[in-house]
């Protein structure tokens, strides 16, 4: 069931487009930014909401890497993986993840606090290597520096 | 030097408040093209400067605008779109314009939507950019409580609504039509053209969609004139440049300076040279999508004929440097690699073939290459080169692959031959996943 201020929101950006299917994303985000993720339930209530078929809306969903059709993590890490991190030595920071953390790509910690997942490019080349968790940006990596890091999230 | 893209960015600093911005001149373009100028003669004094698209096409921005249907009779609404989705592996340059100085864009824009009498804006933002996205809901609230956006702007009669868009990932959303298919919400497909975006694009209404480094040019174009904006390039092209660096130089960067400023000085007097114990073995000029530079190439400008004559693009004009100590089919392989997994496989040759690439890439990378193999890659350039593929991805993604099997392909083979990575001291790479 979608909330009654998931509805607000949702309708707030149905407002801005010619049809309520075209505010489709926008209304995935506000369900992902409640739940972390979005369920087969919750893809179910924001299709019936704006007009879609769960198949259409799942056409759409499955398309953007950063709707979640799986449940994370508290936090999601996204390591860089693209060409400049690649040339600053990004595999040395992802081995480490691996180790510190226990999982690979894709995988969550069994404690529930971290997904794994690589990203393309973040746009921060000149301070390669470079990652995010949630929100935040970390760059000019370094191994030694991991542990600091992760351990501001709890 | 001028610069007037970057002159009031100081990276330590927040970016200027609407009020700060004023005080230096923010907002007089505004002021000048609703007092004095009509929507054509914005239109050709753009054209008359020849500013070109920033985000890597190259097009000349005020004849891109002249496809956009005017006068009572066209369609309505009309939509400006800033694309600032910028996700071209090696790029990092809209990001200084973007969190240095958002009210510059937002006077772009309004500068654009007035020359095609555009009533909604977006701001395409990727989703990364969290700083930028911040600064430009702040801005775009201070340009609506101040007057520059809303309902007859400064009395002048001309309407204009701006909204910031987020996205959710994928790099198809730099392409114009898919982007609109993302603001649609939609799967961010490219579209068939034509018909073109200027005719039918967003919602199906008169569409520009620009860079925002191009529309960032606009304000200083309208203040200072269009032989002005030409001067500031060295060569024919106009304009600065924000040109970028990064791999194994001393020190990284972006800088704006003028259009045809040589590669070599931007590398060493800029990017100060390798860094202790790596040497130059090539670079990409414009982000990944690029085809290799080599050493005979560095006294080349910066600007758009002279990279392409070379064989190249100056594509976004952030480059990318390859050093002696990383292995050039590695380093092919991680291009390949991001492309496989961004196409959006609405077409055969770039949803079959790039992955194609990629595997072929990963066998030569691991020792189990065949000297067919580079033959297959060859082929590969063609078929998946231009005209073969819905749009421009998968030609994108040959252009480093083919001039990586020119430049380096002494390095391909010997990674056949001696059945392993000459560079295999460094660990291979790992597609994800």
């Amino acid at each position: 069931m979608l909330t009654a201020e998931e509805k607000h929101q949702i309708d707030h950006e149905i407002s801005l487009v010619p049809a309520p299917k075209n505010a489709c994303i926008e209304a995935l985000k506000i369900v992902q930014q409640n739940h972390g993720w979005v369920s087969d339930e919750s893809l179910k209530d924001v299709a019936d909401y704006v007009g879609m078929s769960p198949a259409e809306l799942d056409s759409v969903a499955t398309f953007y890497n950063l709707i979640f059709r799986r449940p994370v993590g508290r936090h999601v890490i996204l390591l860089c993986d693209s060409i400049s991190c690649y040339v600053m030595g990004y595999e040395g920071i992802k081995e480490a993840l691996h180790n510190k953390l226990n999982i690979q790509y894709g995988q969550t910690t069994a404690d529930g606090r971290f997904t794994l997942l690589p990203n393309c490019c973040l746009g921060t080349c000149d301070c390669a290597p470079a990652l995010m968790i949630d929100n935040d940006l970390y760059r000019n990596l370094t191994v030694e520096q991991l542990d600091e890091i992760l351990n501001k999230y709890t | 030097m001028e610069k007037p893209l970057t002159q009031h960015i100081v990276p330590s600093r927040a970016p200027l408040s609407l009020k700060e911005y004023e005080k230096v001149g923010g907002y007089q373009s505004v002021r000048k093209i609703l007092k004095e100028m009509t929507p054509q003669e914005v239109q050709a004094l753009v054209k008359e400067s020849d500013l070109k698209g920033r985000g890597g096409a190259g097009f000349n921005t005020g004849l891109k605008w002249s496809f956009v249907p005017m006068g009572p009779d066209a369609a309505t609404p009309k939509y400006l779109v800033a694309n600032a989705d910028e996700m071209e592996p090696g790029t990092f340059k809209d990001r200084v314009l973007l969190e240095g100085n958002p009210h510059q864009l937002i006077e772009g824009m309004i500068v654009a939507a007035y020359a095609i009498q555009a009533s909604i804006s977006y701001v395409f933002l990727r989703w990364a950019y969290k700083v930028a996205a911040g600064e430009i809901t702040k801005a775009i609230q201070e340009a609506y409580d101040a007057g520059y956006l809303g309902q007859n702007i400064l009395g002048s009669g001309f309407n204009l609504d701006m909204h910031l868009h987020t996205g959710v990932g994928r790099y198809m959303c730099g392409e114009e039509t898919a982007l609109l298919n993302a603001l649609e919400g939609k799967r961010a497909n490219p579209r068939a053209k034509p018909p073109f975006p200027q005719v039918s694009g967003l919602f199906g209404k008169p569409t520009i969609v620009n860079n925002v480094e191009t529309l960032c040019c606009l304000p200083h174009i309208i203040n200072n004139g269009a032989e002005w904006f030409k001067g500031l390039g060295l060569t024919a092209d106009a304009g600065t440049k924000l040109f970028g660096v990064s791999g194994r130089v001393k020190t990284p960067g972006c800088w704006e300076l003028p259009m045809g400023t040589t590669i070599r000085e931007i590398l060493e007097d800029y990017a100060g040279g390798m860094q202790d114990g790596y040497l130059f073995r090539g670079l990409l000029p414009g982000g990944a999508s690029t085809d290799f530079l080599v050493e005979e190439h560095l006294d080349l400008p910066m600007d758009y004929p002279s990279i392409q004559a070379a064989g190249s693009r100056m594509g976004t004009g952030t480059m990318i440097i390859m050093d002696d100590q990383t292995c050039p089919v590695g380093f092919t392989l991680n291009l390949q690699h991001f492309f496989a997994q961004e196409s959006c496989g609405f077409c055969t040759p770039c949803r079959e073939g790039l992955p194609w690439v990629e595997r072929i890439l990963l066998a030569i990378d691991k020792g189990e290459g065949k000297p067919e193999h580079l033959l297959t890659l060859d082929f590969h350039t063609k078929y998946l080169g231009p005209g073969n593929t819905f749009c421009a991805l998968a030609p994108g993604a040959m252009e480093p692959l083919q001039s990586a099997l020119k430049y380096f392909r002494e390095d391909f083979e010997r990674h056949i031959h001696e059945h392993h990575c000459p560079w295999s001291k460094a660990k291979a790479w790992q597609p994800s996943i």
